[in-house]
C-alpha cells in the first residue's frame, strides 16, 4: 500500500504540499513514484519562474514516459532541488522527504485548505486503481 | 499491464526496469515472449518458398540452424523482421513479431503459387520464453540433459526442459548469451515458475522476470531494431543497415530488383545511432535537426541504462548519417545536443 503522510496536502494530478513557514514544498507521491517506475530525468524550473495553481512546473521521466508535473498551489518559486539533477532516482526511493522538488513562495496561502487531505487522497487513490 | 500487439503484458516487474535492464546485463533476466508468432513450412520446396518471400539466403541454413530475415514487399522494404529455423530440409519455422503474426500469415499464404509445401499458422500452440544473460547457460543446464554448451548462437536443437519437449535455440533480442525455448503453450506457467527458481530469483544475483520496458532498453542499447520503429513498409533494408541479411546474389525474391538498383545507386539516408551528449531524453518521433532545420524523425529512443547514456536512432540523409555529426534533438520544444555513433552502442565482452 502507498504511504500517504498524514500531515501534507495533496492534489488529484498525485503532488503533495508541506507547508513551511508562508512557503509550499512540493513534491509527487509515492503512489506516483510507484505507478511512474524508475525515475530517470527531472525537469524543473528556475528560481523566480511564478506559476497560477495546477500550472505545469516541469515533468518527470521514467524510463518508458514522460509526465508533466504541476503545482498545486499558485506562487514563485524559490528553489529547486538541485540533487534530481544527478540523482533521479530520490523521486523513488524518498517521495516526500529528499525527493522534494520546489519551494514556492505561495500567492494565496490559504489555498492549500481546498487541497485534498491525506484521507481524501487515499480514498482518491483506491478508486483510481479500482 | 499493457495491450502489446492484442497482447497483455507487463511492462515491469516489482524490481523496476533499470533493475531488469541491469541484472539481465550482470546475471540474467527471464522473458515471457509466447507473443511472438510462428509460422509452420512443410514439404518438398520449402526452402525454395521461403527463399523466395524472404531477404536472407535459406539455402545456407543447415539442419538446427536459424537465421535473422526479412519479409520484403516488392519495393524491397520491410513487411516483418523474422527468424527462419531449419528444422529440416522440408520442415522451416519462420518466428515472427506479434503486431505483424497476421499481416505475415495473410502475405505468405496470398504468395504461395503453386510451390509444393504446407502451411500452418500454430502461433497460439507456442509459448516462448527468453532466459538472457551471462548466467543463462548455467541456469539453464539445471533443467536439462540437452548439452547446452555445445549449441552455437543462432543454432537449436529439440530437446526437454524439465521434461517438456521443445526447441531449445540459442538467440535473442538483448545483446548477451541467452536461450529462447519454444514449448506447448499450456506449459508456459510451469516453465516460467521453474527456471526463476533453478535461478534463484530471490537471490541479489539470481534471475528477474523482466517486462516489455527493459526488453527495449536492452534491445535498443544492443542496437537491434524493433519493427515498426526502426523497421517499416517504408524503410527498405539497405537504408536500414541490414544488407547483411540481403542476399542479392541468391537468386530471385520479393522486392530484389529495386535494392538491386538502391544497391547500385546508393542510398539517400541511413539508419543512424545517436548518443544524447546535453540533458535530455530523447523520445521516439522526436524531430532531428540540423542548423535549424527538421532533417530526420528518432525512430526510437530512450535511456540505456548500462552505458548509462540515453540513446536512440533516427533515419538520417546521407550527408548527416556519419560518425561524429552533431545534430540535436528536439525534445517536447527545447533543442538537446546529440552526436551520431556508431552502432552497437553496447557489445557484451568475449
Amino acid at each position: 500500500m502507498a504511504n500517504v503522510p498524514e500531515d501534507l496536502h495533496y492534489s488529484k494530478d498525485h503532488e503533495w504540499v508541506r507547508v513551511e513557514g508562508g512557503e509550499a514544498i512540493i513534491g509527487i507521491t509515492d503512489y506516483a513514484q510507484n505507478s511512474l517506475g524508475d525515475v530517470v530525468y527531472v525537469e524543473l524550473p528556475k528560481a523566480g519562474d511564478e506559476f497560477v495553481a495546477n500550472e505545469s512546473f516541469g515533468s518527470v521521466e521514467s524510463v518508458k514516459a514522460v509526465s508533466e508535473v504541476f503545482t498545486p498551489v499558485a506562487g514563485a518559486v524559490t528553489q529547486i532541488n538541485e540533487s534530481l539533477a544527478d540523482e533521479p532516482e530520490i523521486v523513488n526511493s524518498d517521495p516526500y522527504g529528499q525527493g522534494w522538488m520546489i519551494r514556492v513562495k505561495m500567492s494565496h496561502p490559504g489555498e492549500v485548505d481546498s487541497l485534498l487531505t491525506a484521507a481524501e487522497y487515499e480514498d482518491f487513490t483506491k478508486a483510481e486503481t479500482e | 499491464m499493457v495491450d502489446f500487439g492484442g497482447w497483455d503484458m507487463p511492462v515491469q516487474y516489482p524490481a523496476g526496469t533499470i533493475e531488469e535492464h541491469l541484472r539481465t546485463r550482470t546475471h540474467a533476466g527471464l522473458f515471457d515472449v509466447s507473443h511472438m508468432g510462428e509460422i509452420d513450412v512443410r514439404g518438398t520446396d520449402a526452402i525454395d518458398f521461403v527463399n523466395r518471400i524472404t531477404s536472407n539466403d535459406v539455402r545456407k541454413l543447415v539442419d538446427g540452424q536459424a537465421q535473422y530475415s526479412t519479409l520484403t514487399t516488392p519495393q524491397g522494404t520491410v513487411i516483418d523482421d523474422l527468424l527462419v529455423y531449419r528444422l529440416a530440409a522440408d520442415h522451416l519455422l519462420l518466428v515472427v513479431n506479434a503486431s505483424t503474426t497476421d499481416k505475415d500469415w495473410e502475405w505468405i499464404k496470398s504468395n504461395h503459387s503453386g510451390e509444393s509445401v504446407e502451411l500452418n499458422n500454430v502461433s497460439s500452440d507456442y509459448c516462448q520464453l527468453a532466459l538472457q544473460g551471462p548466467d543463462a547457460e548455467s541456469i539453464l543446464q539445471k533443467l536439462t540433459d540437452v548439452p547446452l554448451a555445445e549449441i552455437k548462437y543462432y543454432h537449436f536443437t529439440p530437446g526437454r526442459v524439465d521434461g517438456i519437449d521443445g526447441i531449445v535455440s540459442r538467440t535473442g533480442y538483448t545483446g548477451e548469451d541467452g536461450f529462447e525455448f519454444y514449448a506447448p503453450a499450456e506449459r508456459a506457467e510451469q516453465l516460467w515458475n521453474k527456471i526463476l527458481d533453478a535461478g534463484q530469483t530471490g537471490s541479489p544475483t539470481g534471475v528477474l522476470p523482466c517486462g516489455l520496458a527493459a526488453r527495449n532498453t536492452l534491445r535498443l542499447e544492443a542496437g537491434m531494431a524493433l519493427y515498426g520503429n526502426e523497421l517499416d513498409e517504408t524503410t527498405t533494408l539497405l537504408e536500414a543497415n541490414l544488407g547483411w541479411i540481403c542476399k542479392l546474389d541468391k537468386g530471385d525474391f520479393i522486392g530484389r530488383e529495386p535494392l538491386a538498383r538502391q544497391k547500385q545507386e546508393g542510398v539517400k539516408r541511413k539508419l543512424s545511432g545517436f548518443e544524447v551528449t546535453e540533458r535530455g531524453i530523447a523520445r521516439d518521433h522526436q524531430d532531428v535537426v540540423v542548423e535549424g532545420r527538421q532533417i530526420g524523425k528518432v525512430t526510437s529512443g530512450s535511456p540505456a541504462p548500462f552505458l548509462k547514456k540515453n540513446i536512440g536512432f533516427a533515419y538520417l540523409p546521407l550527408e548527416y548519417a556519419n560518425v561524429g555529426q552533431e545534430i540535436q534533438i528536439d525534445v517536447r520544444g527545447k533543442l538537446v545536443g546529440a552526436r551520431v555513433v556508431k552502432v552497437p552502442f553496447y557489445k557484451r565482452p568475449k
